[in-house]
């Protein structure tokens, strides 16, 4: 890792974090956060971008064009149709970070066709908060994180 | 990746585009994975179907634009040949006899029997059943399969022995036209032991408490490999297919170890094949209503709508519905759905066992199932249901708030149109 303005009690307000690239691409954006498992089918709407699984944290928030971070895919397998459908209807994120590996995620990502990378060097979320401005550079396998100030974005 | 020759030849479009865009998919869904290679397969079990109105406009095109974008994620539309794996159909989102009662409209329909048609004229069979295991697709030990529908793939590693992931829509169509699916996760016998010892400190052993052993620990454990021990009764076909849809539905886990029961699990010890045990997880009286308690997210006791049949009813469960409702009738304000395999419909209306359910004022359905169709009697807001994996998903996709219980409990609130289950 290495941040431009670290110092002890100051917060970092660009971190770079290198990983691996699932998918290839590069796009930045506004970062949604969760620290619960997505359900694809059954927990989110395909038209919105919405979660909309019951006691989910982000129940209600769209990930549409935003930077996705979550510690994996759980629940069907439904969940790569999902957000192909999603990426068809102009629903999908505009990149994603993860966590877990597993087959759902892997094809998940492939299928909406958005960067996508995970094993980064460090748990990222817990690094990247929501409304943080994230780049995710998969070609270079390089998560690029502005933090937002005073809770007000970059 | 590595590829042989044979796929090389796939991938350069030597045998066809349809092939070349299959393993694209798969090359790229293998390295996205990390996968080294790719394996043979024989068994695989997809989402073919075209039932849905976002389909629509695809399938306006020909369903060789349905296969390709949905199927294959290819934008450019190929023609498809046959299948080379032997190939099948899990549920669909429309009865093909009863869609009125579902309220799907009759281009739907029709949608989705034309689908048929040219599915089936390439050799996918069309079960339309998330079970298809109970019809006649039993994978042996070892056997290196490509299945969707995570209640299945749970059954198919853990009680079958035979070895798949999760695929998806995708994966499975690719799948289906080159017989290879990569080489990771389950399919890799070092993958597939325990991780998690479950020491089940109350007695499970009738099909309610299957569901919310499974509900909890899926909750728990997520995707990682629990092997239970304790007071677990020896269990049946139908009670692990509960089991193991409730903790794929809250977690997602796709295999475990009942020792002296499944197949790779003769002992503890094999079960956990020398891992070293990541976690005990205690299932008592407390984890068992923790489980019933977030499943149970109905307040008001009135039921508008029973649905029995989540996974797929065997037979023996289709019996055992007619034989409780038998010379009574179902509450004016309630309706009832039970659903069941088309195969062994078949069985049931050679049996009397549909007219039982039907003279009782209840629907026998197929192929489809209210959380896969979206479709519920209309008005419904108070569902029951015999399901963990039913009463997870019903309140997400559509609103209603639901009861669980079990299949007596909710055969009652279709009666009385009252819930008056609870925990014992």
């Amino acid at each position: 890792m290495s941040g431009d303005t670290i110092g002890p009690s100051v917060a970092p307000t660009r971190i770079v974090l290198r990983g691996r690239k699932v998918v290839g691409g590069c796009a930045e954006g506004e970062a949604i956060v969760t620290r619960d498992t997505i359900s694809g089918w059954g927990g989110i709407n395909e038209r919105e971008g919405t979660v909309i699984e019951r006691r989910h944290e982000l129940r209600g928030q769209s990930f549409k064009d935003k930077i996705l971070g979550f510690p994996g895919a759980k629940g069907s397998s439904g969940w790569s149709a999902y957000f192909h459908m999603a990426r068809l209807n102009g629903a999908a994120p505009r990149a994603m970070i993860f966590n877990k590996m597993t087959t759902k995620i892997a094809l998940g990502a492939v299928v909406t066709h958005a960067p996508a990378m995970t094993e980064l060097e460090q748990d990222p979320l817990t690094l990247i908060e929501t409304g943080d401005w994230v780049k995710v550079d998969a070609d270079n396998g390089v998560v690029e994180i502005t933090k937002r100030r005073n809770g007000r974005p970059p | 990746m590595k590829l042989t020759d044979h796929e090389k030849s796939m991938l350069d479009g030597a045998q066809g585009r349809a092939k070349a865009r299959a393993m694209d998919l798969l090359v790229r869904y293998g390295e996205a994975l990390g996968a080294e290679r790719l394996v043979e397969t024989n068994n695989v079990a997809g989402a073919f179907n075209a039932s849905t109105p976002s389909v629509s406009e695809l399938a306006r095109k020909g369903f060789d634009a349905v296969y390709s974008e949905l199927n294959l994620d290819s934008s450019e539309v190929v023609e498809v040949p046959r299948m080379v794996a032997n190939t099948c159909q899990l549920i669909t989102g429309i009865d093909n006899e009863q869609w009125r009662v579902q309220g799907i409209p009759w281009d739907l329909a029709e949608q989705q029997k034309r689908g048929e048609q040219y599915f089936g004229s390439r050799g996918i069979n069309m079960f339309a059943t998330c079970t298809p295991y109970q019809v006649g697709n039993v994978p042996v030990k070892g056997e290196h399969c490509a299945w969707m529908e995570s209640s299945a793939v749970v059954y198919c590693n853990s009680v079958l022995g035979a070895r798949t992931n999760t695929e998806g829509k995708e994966s499975t169509g690719a799948a289906a036209l080159t017989g290879r699916i990569p080489y990771w996760g389950y399919h890799i016998a070092g993958n597939r032991h325990g991780s998690h010892l479950v020491d089940v400190a109350v007695d499970v052993d009738d099909i309610m408490d299957w569901g919310l052993l499974g509900y909890y620990l899926g909750e728990v454990i997520d995707d990682e490999i629990p092997v239970l021990s304790g007071r677990c009764h020896q269990p049946s076909l139908i009670k692990l297919k509960h089991f193991g849809a409730a903790a794929a539905s809250s977690g997602g886990v796709e295999m475990y170890h009942l020792p002296g029961v499944t197949p790779e699990a003769r002992s503890l010890e094999e079960a956990f094949g020398g891992n070293p045990v990541k976690a005990t997880v205690r299932y008592g009286e407390a984890e068992r209503r923790i489980a019933y308690e977030n499943l149970n997210c109905a307040t008001d006791r009135g039921v508008d709508f029973v649905m029995l049949g989540c996974p797929h009813n065997s037979i023996d469960q289709v019996w055992l519905i007619a034989s409780l409702l038998e010379g009574r009738k179902i509450s004016a304000d309630t309706q009832l759905w039970v659903h069941t395999p088309r195969a062994l419909r078949e069985v049931a209306d050679r049996n009397g066992y549909t007219r039982m359910i039907i003279e009782a004022g209840g629907f026998v359905m197929s192929d489809t199932c209210p959380a896969i169709s979206r479709h519920m009697p209309k008005g419904t807001r108070v569902v029951a249901t015999d399901s963990a994996k039913q009463a997870h998903y019903l309140p997400a996709i559509t609103g209603v708030s639901a009861w669980f219980g079990s299949v007596r409990d909710c055969v009652e609130a279709a009666i009385t149109g009252r819930w008056s289950g609870g925990l014992q």
